[in-house]
């Protein structure tokens, strides 16, 4: 599965915000070897450079984001802004139609990810697992689909399964990335056993009260729900059945 | 006798100076700027002297040290012994839990509890850390200026750096130094004759936490915003938005409130965030407090006049 053209060694993608320290989100991707690092430019772009040379040591490949953009407008300048900053086509692109609840406004998603498109960017929307949608942001470009667990921050994990499901099925070739809502290395791995290629996070590691023993139970988490899918896991059933024969038992 | 020149009067600096001085060393202060003001970041601290508080997400040696900074500032300025009050609103109540079990020496307090420490706040819920403090930070530059002028040092003005001067130097310097990151924050005060606080009150909020510091004739200190970015300039919009909702939902009544100042600046840090007395030769760095400056700058005093004078080396020492 290629993201862009772009093969990465860990299915994990972690933010890059609200750690204790830079040292401990570094502990973090070390142990967890998440092969993805969010950026957030609106937020924190300043011109210091100590966090950034912070990311760039962390050797993995960055994605930046337009968090906190409440309009397709502005999303499409802070994406301009993040491509010159860390030259890279790549943008998270995030519009935010609710402050209450930070679900995606689709409207100006599809909006910013047209633009963005055309201007050879490469587009990785957060989006709901709505299907229509899904097809409209592929129709305009985007290659790779973001669809949310639950609410940004929530940790409710996947809130809506046969809509996730569903959109799984509808896109089998599509990559795509669980993006938002994840708390628990359960969800991820669940969202990973799904069929889903890889899932991103950031405040359940950063908040938790170790955050790089979490990152590295997610990086596991991922691993196993991954490889469990490539297992071909069994279907459930509603009865019992027993994993020895019973017929040839002795009888007494 | 023991000679030392320390550049930057911040609070590191004229703390490094205090310390050393009562220690019998003969200690010169440079600073570019000359005494503390709104060109350093100490004037815009908030001056919360909570180590327990702290330690919700800060490192176990910050919650350790800091647990010295109210006796040895209380040798210098008045220091407010009245514990930190910490609450949440209603749909954030899990937040109590999670900093209840993040940290040590708190006590559960319900409503009656609330309004008895403080009775111009209505909640429901909330934590008490009794030992902790606080003080006023300009008033406490200003004390340590005196205090220092009373042992006849004061403030030279110099941009000397300390690769120029002779014998040894403190290099505290804050983001004037190299190699630091800068932590950018901002912070607001507000006064209100409406409500009285007489401790420092922390709203716990998954997106917009906020304390408040009560300064005195009815003006509160809101702070503070972390971001990790090293721009300058002046207060955002976004920021300072965040920063009176949350007042306003800690108490609707402060929407009345004056708005009376306003300021950033960036706190100098390292990437551990814990501060460091870092030797090189003869040059001894104090630096990376980041947002513990009036909380660590005793215990990185300390350690430096522990290095210096009796060759002890603490743990936030640092051999380059």
């Amino acid at each position: 599965m290629l993201f862009y053209g772009t093969e990465l060694s860990s299915r994990l993608m972690l933010g890059t915000a609200q750690y204790p320290s830079p040292a401990i989100m570094e502990d973090a991707f070390r142990r967890s070897g998440a092969s993805v690092a969010t950026v957030s430019l609106r937020r924190e772009g300043g011109r210091g450079q100590g966090f950034w040379d912070i990311i760039s040591g962390l050797g993995v490949h960055v994605l930046p984001n337009t968090a906190g953009c409440h309009s397709a407008k502005e999303a499409v300048t802070t994406a301009r802004m993040a491509r010159e900053m860390f030259e890279t086509n790549w943008i998270k692109l995030e519009v935010i139609g609710h402050s209450d609840t930070l679900q995606p406004d689709p409207f100006g998603l599809l909006d910013a990810a047209e633009t963005l498109s055309a201007e050879r960017f490469e587009v990785f929307p957060y989006t709901t697992e709505d299907q229509v949608l899904a097809q409209r942001l592929l129709d305009a470009g985007c290659k790779v689909l973001m669809p949310w667990g639950a609410p940004i921050g929530s940790g409710l994990g996947l809130n809506n399964r046969h809509g996730l499901r569903m959109l799984r099925a509808a896109f089998p070739d599509v990559p795509m990335v669980i993006d938002a809502g994840i708390g628990m290395p359960s969800h991820a791995a669940e969202a990973m056993e799904m069929g889903f290629d890889a899932v991103l996070l950031n405040t359940a590691v950063a908040q938790a009260g170790d955050p790089a023993a979490m990152a590295q139970a997610f990086g596991q988490a991922i691993e196993a729900g991954r490889m469990a899918r490539g297992a071909d896991p069994m279907a459930p059933r509603d009865m019992a059945v027993p994993s020895t024969p019973v017929i040839g038992k002795a009888w007494l | 006798m023991i000679e030392v020149t320390i550049i930057g009067a911040g609070v590191a600096g004229l703390f490094a100076a205090h310390e050393l001085a009562r220690r019998g060393a003969q200690v010169r202060i440079l600073d570019r700027n000359g005494a503390p003001g709104p060109h350093g970041c100490s004037w815009w601290a908030g001056g919360m002297l909570a180590p327990e508080c702290e330690g919700a997400t800060a490192e176990p040696v910050i919650t350790r040290l800091g647990r010295e900074a109210a006796e040895a500032w209380s040798r210098i300025t008045p220091v407010t012994h009245r514990g930190t009050l910490v609450i949440a609103l209603q749909r954030d109540r899990s937040e109590l839990d999670r900093f209840a079990r993040r940290t040590t020496g708190a006590r559960r307090l319900d409503a009656q509890g609330i309004a008895t420490l403080e009775p111009d706040l209505d909640h429901r819920e909330g934590l008490f850390f009794p030992s902790e403090a606080h003080l006023d930070p300009r008033v406490a530059l200003s004390d340590l200026l005196a205090d220092l002028s009373s042992r006849g040092i004061t403030v030279e003005r110099s941009q000397t750096p300390p690769e120029n001067l002779s014998g040894i130097v403190i290099d505290a310097r804050g983001m004037e130094a190299p190699g630091l990151r800068g932590v950018r924050g901002e912070m607001v005060v507000i006064r209100t004759p409406e409500i009285t606080l007489t401790r420092p009150v922390r709203l716990l909020h998954p997106r917009h936490p906020l304390y408040v510091v009560p300064r005195g004739d009815g003006r509160l200190m809101l702070g503070a915003t972390q971001l990790e970015s090293a721009a300058r300039g002046a207060i955002r919009v976004r920021s300072l938005l965040e920063l009176l909702s949350a007042a306003y939902a800690l108490d609707p009544r402060l929407a009345e409130a004056e708005l009376v100042e306003t300021g950033a600046d960036l706190r100098p840090a390292y990437p551990d965030n814990i501060p460091r007395v870092t030797r090189t030769g003869r040059i001894l760095r104090l630096n990376g407090l980041f947002r513990h400056g009036f909380l660590l700058a005793p215990a990185l005093a300390r350690q430096a006049a522990d290095l210096l004078l009796n060759d002890i080396k603490g743990e936030l020492v640092h051999e380059d």
